[in-house]
């Protein structure tokens, strides 16, 4: 289990620990400060880009670019409470690791998952970025509508997303992906596209 | 103080639908699933006159804690009052008729209705009504009191509540099906678990169709493929998670059992091995799998897998009539929302580990268990409900009438009934479907006595 191949994030899942936990926990808890906004247009345009690339990236169904874009050990997090709960004491939505983030890709490409068949079309806003300081890494804070048409007709998904980037080897990779559905806590009809 | 309902007025399907001709042996007629007046009916005849799951005690921990739910379509507050008493009040002012209260949960002594006023203590009694000189009436009379479930029992911290008086105590009502929840409960430690949030889902489908799937082990392989080529996308991983119903099921080590009143059990576990972490086995892999594993069986050696094997699935499958089932850690709940709308919560269970049994262990086999329970409402339970809503879709063709449930049925030695009434048949079969529908036909045509209650 100490060689690199047990730690390939894709097969096994070694990093989602109490530790990371109690970090992530924090890392979510206080961050939209007016302290810690960041007011350089470059560097906001910067993350502005990122994730509105990420937004065509899913509307497109370009799952394996879309990986590409996050750290190898990331988190794709829907919580199922306004305030983002515990994830060590409640169940959320989704908490996705890497590995099980590849596990949707899969499932949503088998041609089986008949809650995408057909597939649904999306179109993504994102709007009102804002970023945060959070030492090396950032916090960005975008509002997200998701139009989304299935045979029976268009609905919407809204909410805010929460990214934390971290830099490695001169990128800005997502560390984690929180996305805050404004209706987390309803009973929510075929919520299967990633969101 | 008892108010007796005059059924009648809320129900006319019984006149309407011959319901020996809806629900015959081998099938039945889309209308159970389409017709808005026998939607209307079962709210009353099912809903009104069975004991329904209402919520677990651990979201009402403590004297003066509510949540708010649904009975049928009636708004409830369900509550431990002041004095410590589970009560099931009716969401609803007995002034105008406004609901009380509006959020999920909370703690609240009292109810003020926020329309004219009025407040109630959370025993249900009216408390104050703002300028009473402005009244002739004597607010001491009891009608005046918020509307209640007359009863309300609990089975080891499931919370039941029926309208009709003629119902069976719920131990009666439960019958053979307590066996199967005594066992579930009693792997947990304390024999206990705490409610820790929900996958909450909804289909535009009548409610029955999520019944009619809770013991099929027919559909899985089809309706799950997605689910079972993800599972086995990784070599160390094949065999595990569902893929016990691969190959040919019908002769898989597993079977479905019904036990009465419309509830039935199907129980995946002769399929495991019988050995603490034998369950730990065949989980399919979760966000932090291998860690927990290894940092388990680091700090508790042998002792770690039975630990393991709480936060891996029980495969099982227990089903009680009309609402509720209990799966993996999972306790589901079915509501109606309307004749072709139904929300299905999947709430988490958590380990409570009050007595320190597990040395220590529990918040990592917790944080485990809440990513093993996040696999099959995401993986899994969406493909279904698509499913339930092409059926909704389907069953729009008015001409062509029924809908099959015959699997199994006269093969000669395939469904057995036991000395207690109890059938059992391999899980493919549809034998627990028929059962269940003939009970419900019962019930559509029989003439609860449906009550209120009210402080005195």
């Amino acid at each position: 289990m100490t060689t690199q191949v047990a730690r390939d994030p894709s097969s096994s899942s070694y990093y989602v620990t109490d530790a990371f936990y109690r970090e992530l926990i924090a890392q979510f808890a206080d961050w939209q400060r007016d302290d810690l906004a960041i007011a350089d247009l470059a560097e906001r345009d910067r993350f502005r880009m990122l994730i509105e690339r990420e937004a065509r990236l899913l509307d497109q169904l370009m799952f394996d670019e879309w990986l590409a874009m996050h750290a190898p050990e990331c988190i794709y997090w829907v919580p199922a409470t306004p305030q983002g709960g515990d994830p060590r004491r409640e169940v959320a939505i989704l908490f996705d690791d890497r590995r099980r983030m590849e596990d949707r890709i899969y499932r949503l490409r088998t041609g089986y998952a008949w809650s995408q068949a057909p597939k649904s079309r999306t179109v993504r806003m994102v709007s009102n970025v804002e970023v945060f300081a959070a030492g090396t890494a950032r916090m960005v804070r975008s509002n997200l509508l998701i139009s989304e048409f299935r045979p029976d007709g268009v609905r919407f998904l809204s909410g805010f997303c929460a990214h934390r980037f971290v830099e490695q080897a001169g990128r800005w990779l997502i560390a984690v992906r929180q996305v805050n559905l404004i209706d987390c806590d309803q009973n929510l009809r075929n919520p299967s596209i990633v969101i | 103080m008892l108010e007796k309902v005059n059924a009648g007025r809320l129900t006319s399907a019984s006149e309407r639908f011959d319901f020996d001709e809806l629900v015959q042996d081998d099938r039945v007629h889309r209308l159970i699933y389409t017709d808005q007046a026998i939607f209307q009916a079962e709210m009353t005849q099912i809903f009104g006159a069975v004991w329904v799951y209402l919520g677990h005690e651990s979201q009402i921990a403590k004297n003066d804690d509510f949540i708010t739910t649904r009975l049928g379509l009636r708004p409830l507050i369900l509550l431990r009052d002041s004095q410590g008493v589970i009560r099931a009040l009716f969401n609803r002012c007995t002034h105008r008729g406004t609901t009380l209260c509006r959020k999920d949960k909370g703690t609240a002594r009292t109810f003020t209705c926020p329309y004219h006023g009025w407040s109630y203590l959370n025993s249900g009694k009216l408390r104050a009504v703002p300028w009473p000189d402005g009244y002739a009436c004597d607010f001491k009379d009891a009608k005046y009191n918020v509307a209640q479930v007359p009863r309300v029992d609990s089975y080891r911290g499931f919370i039941f509540g029926t309208l009709n008086l003629d119902a069976p105590p719920l131990l009666d009502y439960l019958g053979g099906i307590t066996k199967p929840i005594d066992e579930w409960l009693d792997r947990q430690p304390g024999g206990k678990i705490a409610v820790c949030e929900a996958n909450r889902l909804k289909y535009k489908g009548n409610w029955k169709l999520a019944y009619d799937n809770s013991g099929d082990g027919y559909h899985v392989v089809f309706s799950h493929r997605s689910l079972l080529e993800m599972e086995n996308r990784q070599a160390d991983v094949a065999n595990k998670g569902m893929s016990y119903y691969r190959s040919s099921p019908d002769t898989a080590p597993m079977y479905m059992a019904y036990m009465g009143n419309g509830h039935h059990f199907k129980d995946k576990r002769p399929a495991i091995e019988k050995r603490a972490g034998g369950l730990w086995a065949v989980e399919g892999p979760a966000p932090g799998t291998e860690h927990y594993q290894a940092e388990l069986r680091r700090r508790y050696g042998a002792r770690a897998e039975e630990i393991l094997d709480l936060a891996s699935s029980e495969p099982v499958n227990i089903n009680v009539f009309p609402n509720f089932s209990l799966l993996g850690n999972h306790i589901q709940v079915f509501d109606p929302v309307a004749v072709d709308e139904t929300d299905v919560t999947w709430y988490g269970t958590a380990v409570v580990d009050e007595e320190g049994v597990l040395g220590g262990a529990v918040d990592d086999i917790n944080a485990l268990r809440m990513r093993t329970m996040e696999q099959f409402p995401n993986f899994g339970e969406v493909d279904d409900l698509a499913n339930f809503e092409e059926i909704q879709r389907g069953l729009g063709c008015l001409e062509d009438e029924w809908v099959y449930m015959h699997r199994g049925l006269g093969i000669p030695g395939r469904v057995k009934t036991d000395a207690n009434g109890v059938i059992t048949a391999p899980a493919t079969d549809e034998a627990f479907m028929r059962e269940y529908i003939r009970e419900w036909k019962r019930l559509m045509k029989a003439e609860p006595t449906i009550a209120i209650k009210r402080e005195p």
